[in-house]
């Protein structure tokens, strides 16, 4: 009987098994191989050594050092100013008694739409073609600043523009996960403060704050996760030539290093790879040790 | 008293302004949120040499036209893209439900050695990114031949260890004596779980796949790589080629009633189900 129970439970999980094995567990192991071989050759599938070059060769590359650069301005500006602002709008949000659930709904509307497809729209807007300045630049022009290019001119304009959509794009997720965490406070705390008369700038501070810290964390450790591995909305707004757009993440270093023009070196995209995943890592393990000592746990 | 009402008056006079401030933030983004979506659906309707006529574009148009739409299936294949992306994300899916079902049934209600250090493995898999394992399984999908085949789409993303975690947690909240009674009975483990776990847990079930579903229809990186034959691109990589090469590149009216095409499916879902997608969505969903 418990042999066959036994037999019976690896049974169902035997087609989970299988798919993770070769799909999540082979190649997790493989891509540490791949990143020592050196002279990885993709069509024969030899190599002539073992060792870090492939690490130096990635963290000598301008091309990394660009991407690097590009993904650490769009992390540093977008995890503060988007968790920000989706607070403020929860908050607000909260604030209703009516149309909370129309605001709610508009605000997610984002969250399914198609990274490439609604990047194309923005791209648009803010594009400056012999045709048109584009709309942005009209208003821009309103208030009297001359066009400018954003999507193929200076670099500073461009990130403009990729932090902004990549805020727009993450809000969602925020709100609703802040929401929701604002609503699930206990209301007896804001009725003793009222009867209190404490202001409402010290009832965030000394309530609300403390009481939704765990959920703001949580969005903080996988806002840096996500802003890290940024890509298909670069790739929507700039184009998939991303090195000479100079506009390159490092998840899109990867890629090209895999595949198309510049790819054919799994060796060199699995130490870039690595690469990421070790930021990764080290900034979450901050973000944790941070947040034992700042979050009020119930 | 007097002092008393003028105190009032003043507070209602600071929640006025308070709740004037709230809506207007709230309608600004609001603004901000919907406008692209209004930019491409009339952008899409305006001619292309109305448009490349516009040095200062309109915010209206009075001579809305569909020739986009019929330009945008008949000079690029885009229909090809809506139905590769249809099976691809259907039968990934459904392939995915079932091998769910199946893992969280054994997790949640099946004894057998191992189990517990299989479950923690699981969980530890939840942190691997996705850009660590896909580099292998290009080589992978790459050395079977698979490449611009819909195997080699699907295979890969067929499992999910976030979703077997959470149905387990949901197959779990099913009181154990049901299960029992159900043995008493000579009810087939399989029969119990068909029968009653999973018209129980249907609501979960019915999130997972929406959001799978999403998942499914916006994916990008992994069909990129592995397709370079038209004849397989998804839409995400088919409005890619659009943007830098279809339609002779400058005729952005086409361009952004493809965009309208691809986004409508995906918006009309989330217009039915908004409700079940936010809310689990909540429940622990990320984006990515």
């Amino acid at each position: 009987m418990s042999n066959k129970n036994n037999l019976k439970g690896w049974l169902y999980l035997l087609p989970a098994l299988v798919f993770i094995g070769i799909f999540m567990v082979y190649p997790l192991i493989d891509v540490f191989v791949y990143s020592f071989e050196e002279g990885y050759n993709f069509a024969s599938q030899t190599y002539n050594g073992v060792g870090l070059f492939n690490y130096s060769y990635v963290l000598h590359d301008p091309y990394f050092i660009q991407a690097l650069k590009n993904t650490f301005i769009l992390v540093i500006i977008t995890v503060p100013l988007s968790t920000g602002i989706a607070l403020l709008i929860s908050l607000a949000l909260n604030s209703l008694n009516r149309f909370k659930d129309l605001f709610q709904t508009i605000f997610f509307l984002p969250y399914v739409t198609n990274t490439l497809a609604v990047g194309l729209v923005f791209m648009i807007l803010f594009k400056k073609s012999a045709y048109s300045d584009g709309l942005i630049n009209l208003l821009l022009n309103s208030v009297g600043i001359s066009s400018i290019d954003f999507i193929e001119g200076p670099y500073w304009a461009k990130m403009f523009v990729l932090c902004f959509y990549t805020i727009w794009v993450v809000l969602p997720f925020k709100i609703l996960i802040l929401t929701s965490a604002l609503a699930s406070v206990n209301k007896d705390f804001y009725k003793v403060a009222k009867v209190d008369g404490t202001s409402r700038i010290r009832t965030f501070f000394r309530i609300t704050l403390p009481m939704i810290s765990p959920s703001l964390f949580y969005l903080i450790i996988t806002g840096f996760i996500g802003a890290f591995k940024a890509y298909s909305d670069v790739v929507a707004l700039f184009g998939t030539d991303l090195n000479s757009a100079g506009m390159n993440t490092i998840v899109g270093y990867v890629y090209d290093m895999l595949y198309g023009n510049s790819g054919g070196y799994p060796s060199f995209a699995s130490a870039a790879a690595l690469i990421l995943f070790a930021i990764v890592l080290t900034i979450t393990v901050i973000n944790l040790i941070v947040s034992r000592r700042k979050v009020y746990y119930q | 008293m007097d002092e008393l009402k003028k105190i009032a008056k003043e507070n209602r006079a600071k929640n006025t302004i308070w709740t004037i401030v709230i809506f207007a933030l709230l309608i600004f983004w609001s603004f901000i949120v919907l406008f692209p979506f209004y930019w491409m659906v009339l952008t899409s309707l305006k001619s292309y040499s109305a448009y490349n006529a516009e040095y200062i574009p309109q915010f209206i148009t009075l001579s809305p036209t569909l020739e986009n739409y019929i330009q945008a299936f008949t000079a690029v294949p885009l229909a090809r893209y809506f139905v590769n992306t249809i099976i691809f994300t259907l039968v990934t899916t459904i392939l995915m439900m079932i091998i769910v079902v199946l893992s969280a049934f054994a997790f949640s209600r099946l004894e057998f050695k191992g189990k517990n250090l299989v479950f923690t493995a699981f969980l530890s898999l939840m942190m691997i990114p996705n850009e660590l394992v896909i580099i292998t399984n290009f080589v992978t999908i790459s050395n079977l031949g698979l490449r611009n085949t819909y195997l080699g789409l699907i295979l890969p993303s067929v499992t999910s260890v976030f979703y077997i975690y959470l149905l387990k947690e949901n197959f779990e909240q099913i009181p154990d004596e049901l299960y029992k009674a159900a043995k008493v009975d000579g009810t087939s483990d399989f029969k119990y779980l068909y029968k009653v776990m999973i018209p129980i847990s249907k609501p979960t079930i019915v999130t997972i796949f929406i959001l799978k579903v999403i998942e499914c229809w916006n994916a990008y990186v992994w069909p990129r790589l592995i397709t370079d034959d038209e004849n397989y691109f998804l839409v995400s990589n088919g409005i890619q080629t659009i943007r830098e090469s279809g339609f002779g590149r400058e005729n952005i009216p086409a361009m952004m009633a493809a965009v309208v095409v691809i986004s409508l499916p995906l918006i009309i879902i989330f217009l039915i189900f908004h409700k079940k997608i936010m809310e689990g969505v909540s429940r622990g969903g990320t984006k990515g």
